[in-house]
């Protein structure tokens, strides 16, 4: 059970922390022909659009309801309702999330009754679905704000079951999948083709890994996401035989999918290394009717087991930190606990009650400054952090594995797998490549010459 | 290298199972052999001098599937990083280019790398077709004004401990002895007299001895050289000069510590740098040889202090490995200077493998573990993998070439041989060797790896 240490520092310093409206952006672009529209300065909007530009190398829809100085005290409401007139006057979305920011939170904004407004002042525009969060900066992260989002979008798409007629399991093959931020497009893909592989439709909720996984559209532009979950597919949601949720930051979210359907849910906190795995595995093996999984499934889970068999020697006692939303921290310090390297350093940007279940002494809540001094208090050898992180770590001597979000300075990494029992695997060689290169270079007895060794010797 | 050469090298009057039954060493037998040919042997003693040029004379396999391979550090250069070889052709074998090719070879590696100075190393194919590695190297050193040095250790003509051999006898002939050391640096006002040693059969793997270097030095013995672990060339031709010498890797290169001897009068004494009471006993075996009393006197506070700082660092250690059970199966000296480390340890040693082990090695293996002392002659995987689950032991210990037998049969492995990436020698070395085995064995995958998959649990 670990000890959570707040810290109680008034600077952060290198912040690790991601606000909440930049999380409800990142779930929105999962939904295809959406639209993401933040309610605040153009500021907010700006940084958050450049924010993922280069995580992901796409353009992103994303909107601003341009709150300016007049508007921020007499009151921005027009601003939001204007907005979403011009946004499903230019582009039509299918799926519009209007978020709030800190600013429009502090003034008091009631973003749902702004909808309501909009609504009745714009009924022409009844065919665009929208959906509003309360995503102020001021509370929580980039993690909440998606998770926040996505219950939104819930409540506002998943008709209940009396009213829309849906019944679980009675499309038996289809498994609604909630996938927290912590996946990334990479790993919702790999999600995906897990539970395809047991003969069921996924319907993931959102569905990163159709549309931000870089992929080529033949149409030359877009101004919404071009892919993604389906909005129509969320009214069907009732039907499907089972719900995965996957991250305790979706369990409000998954708690309003079970009010809502009735459809029985799996709850699981990751889906890294073999034991959480095995978790998944057998619920699908269960929706599915089936006593085994396909034999490539078993093939690939005998793959993580020569894979730990083949690590474990290097990455044993290793000290690491990591710097991660909650989700992601549990995930990859269970995944390097379970081949029993030391999780001395783990750092979140805000408190949450699963991170007692981290595999490690004590959690802290800080920033990545927090992740340089404890980790160097620490020794700590690795470090998992985002591309902010990269710095901390050349700072500590140490090699870094860059997932979570951003990741600026590399291409793709957002699209590589680290689920499953095969992104397990490929992420513990990858872990253990860069330790085995770094001590290549770094590692091993210190050098030691002779003090009678003669000069002349090279 | 003729017959009666060979049998001259396997004849080994320091080796006291050479009186007995048993002469020689045993001949491998085609189909169910394992381990290296004398190439093997002598490259693998004369690869860790640092600064020479090493070439493999003969066509591409040699080098080819070995070059880069040895787990040896160096302070300095790291020519044995650099492969070279002279690629043999057909062209060169039938037009008989081969000993031209050779020579050009020499030169390239002289020009481009200018190394203290170049060995090269006979092979199978060259052997067989009589190219003239003496004349060629001699000829080719003359020309050139580097030292050449021919190894001449064809495969065929026996197992990797005669290589061992060939390689000592090759340096006894061309380095050692060709050199004055320089006099000794003046030593700090007050300290003690400087006595001037050698090891032989110590190949700084993974820089475990620069775990020791520093003892040796605070007790004033200055190492001359080492055969060959971070040893220079130069330091090597003043090897006749050091006043006692130890011989690290048991008897494979006990000819040199022999003919040292005879030639020099150096006494020399055997022991091991594994565990704490070997290490402890390798200091104290230089002091008795060189006989310098204020040596023997320091030799033993350092001992004191140091077996006093590593109890209390080990002990945590002790604590989670005590009783636990071990498979040891390595070759020659570490086939019992190990169990001693384990015994230091309080691991039980469940067997020791005992191919490459000579009576001498047996002996101290029954001192260390009693009479009904396990011994395994066959380290064939399944032989390993029984006894490991009959004796039902924690990890098995043994080299590299096995770690994947282990881990197939789901059994924690510690590689103890020549390409381990951790340094195990001296004091500190246990450390890491305790380290390294809780990693092992406490590890939680072996939970992962030996629980069935929950739809087979369930099957069953």
């Amino acid at each position: 059970m670990a000890r959570i240490e707040r810290s109680s520092k008034p600077l952060s310093v290198n912040p690790l922390k991601a606000g909440q409206p930049v999380g409800g952006t990142l779930a929105t672009l999962g939904f295809r022909g959406a639209m993401p529209l933040l309610h605040g300065a153009q500021g907010c909007t700006a940084f958050g659009k450049v924010y993922f530009v280069r995580h992901f190398n796409e353009p992103i829809p994303l909107q601003t309801s341009a709150v300016d100085p007049n508007s921020a005290i007499l009151g921005a409401d027009t601003n939001a309702t204007g907005a979403l007139a011009t946004i499903c006057g230019k582009s039509a979305p299918a799926l519009i999330t209007v978020m709030t920011t800190g600013l429009t939170e502090a003034e008091g904004t009631d973003i749902h009754r702004l909808v309501r407004t909009f609504r009745s002042e714009h009924p022409e525009h009844a065919a665009t679905a929208i959906a509003a969060a309360n995503t102020p900066d001021f509370v929580g992260t980039l993690e909440s704000g998606y998770a926040e989002t996505v219950k939104a979008i819930i409540d506002a798409l998943v008709p209940s079951a009396e009213s829309a007629g849906t019944r679980p399991g009675s499309a038996p093959g289809r498994v609604n999948v909630l996938a927290s931020s912590a996946l990334s497009p990479g790993d919702a893909e790999a999600v995906a083709e897990l539970v395809e592989a047991f003969g069921l439709e996924p319907v993931l909720i959102p569905d990163l890994g159709a549309s931000m996984d870089g992929h080529l559209a033949d149409q030359d532009f877009s101004p919404v996401t071009t892919d993604g979950t389906p909005v129509e597919a969320l009214a069907g949601c009732g039907d499907a035989a089972a719900t995965l949720v996957i991250g305790a930051s979706l369990h409000a979210a998954a708690d309003r999918l079970r009010e809502r359907t009735g459809v029985p849910d799996y709850r699981l906190d990751h889906l890294m290394g073999l034991p959480a795995t095995d978790r998944l595995v057998t619920a699908l093996c269960q929706i599915a009717g089936r006593d085994r999984p396909p034999p490539r499934i078993q093939r690939h889970r005998r793959q993580l087991q020569d894979a730990l068999l083949d690590t474990h020697a290097v990455l044993s006692g290793t000290r690491i930190g990591i710097a991660a939303d909650t989700d992601l921290l549990m995930a990859l310090a269970t995944l390097l606990h379970d081949t029993g390297a030391e999780v001395t350093t783990p750092i979140v940007p805000e408190s949450a009650p699963v991170l007692s279940e981290v595999p490690a002494e004590t959690v802290y809540v800080g920033d990545l400054e927090t992740l340089e001094r404890q980790g160097r208090a620490d020794g700590v050898e690795l470090l998992l952090g985002s591309g902010h992180a990269v710095a901390t770590a050349e700072r500590l001597g140490v090699p870094i594995l860059q997932c979570g979000y951003p990741i600026w300075e590399r291409v793709g990494l957002h699209a590589r797998p680290r689920v499953g029992y095969r992104g397990s695997r490929d992420t513990l060689f990858e872990l253990t490549n860069l330790l085995l290169e770094h001590r290549e270079h770094t590692g091993g007895v210190r050098p030691y010459r002779s003090r009678y060794r003669s000069a002349l010797t090279a | 290298m003729r017959t009666q050469e060979i049998d001259a090298l396997l004849d080994e009057p320091s080796c006291p199972h050479n009186q007995g039954q048993k002469a020689g060493c045993a001949r491998a037998t085609p189909g169910a052999a394992a381990g290296g040919c004398a190439f093997d042997g002598a490259q693998i003693t004369l690869l860790p001098i640092a600064d020479a040029a090493h070439i493999i004379h003969g066509p591409i396999s040699c080098a080819g599937s070995s070059w880069d391979n040895r787990g040896t550090r160096s302070t300095g250069p790291t020519m044995w990083r650099v492969g070279m070889t002279t690629d043999l052709s057909e062209t060169d074998l039938v037009m008989g280019g081969s000993e031209e090719r050779l020579r050009h070879a020499i030169k390239q590696a002289i020009d481009d790398y200018a190394p203290a100075a170049v060995f090269v190393y006979n092979t199978c194919v060259p052997a067989l077709t009589g190219d003239d590695l003496e004349a060629t190297c001699s000829s080719a050193a003359q020309r050139w004004g580097t030292p050449v040095v021919p190894v001449d250790c064809a495969g065929f003509y026996g197992s990797k401990n005669l290589g061992n051999r060939i390689a000592g006898e090759a340096l006894l002939n061309h380095v050692i002895g060709t050199r004055e050391p320089e006099p000794p640096a003046d030593p700090p006002a007050g300290a003690a007299r400087s006595h001037d040693i050698g090891l032989i059969g110590e190949f700084n793997i993974a820089g475990e001895f620069w775990h020791v270097l520093p003892l040796l030095d605070e007790l004033g013995l200055r190492l001359l050289s080492s055969i060959s672990g971070d040893a220079r060339f130069r330091e090597l031709q003043t090897l006749h000069r050091s006043e006692a010498n130890m011989v690290v890797c048991s008897k494979a290169l006990m000819n040199v510590a022999r003919q040292c001897h005879e030639r020099y009068g150096t006494p020399y004494f055997e022991g091991s740098l594994y565990g704490v009471a070997d290490t402890s006993a390798a200091l104290r075996g230089f002091a008795e040889l060189i006989g310098d009393p204020d040596l023997s006197e320091r030799t033993e506070r350092l001992i004191a202090r140091e077996e006093a700082r590593i109890d209390a660092e080990l002990a945590p250690y002790r604590e989670r490995l005590r009783g636990r059970r071990a498979l040891l199966y390595t070759g020659g000296v570490k086939s019992w200077s190990v169990v001693s480390a384990l015994h230091d340890l309080g691991m039980e040693v469940v067997a020791t493998g005992t191919t490459k082990s000579t009576e001498a090695d047996k002996a101290r293996i029954q001192a260390l573990m009693g009479d009904d002392a396990r011994m395994l002659d066959s380290g064939a995987p399944r032989t390993l993998i029984d006894t490991v689950r009959g004796h039902d032991a924690d990890v098995l210990i043994a080299g590299g070439r096995n770690m994947y037998t282990a881990y197939k049969a789901r059994i924690p492995f510690l590689d103890i041989n020549q390409e381990r990436p951790h340094a195990y020698a001296g004091y500190d070395g246990m450390i890491e060797l305790a380290r390294q085995l809780c990693r092992t064995i406490d590890s939680p995958i072996w939970r992962q790896v030996r629980e069935p998959a929950p739809w087979e649990a369930a099957a069953s």
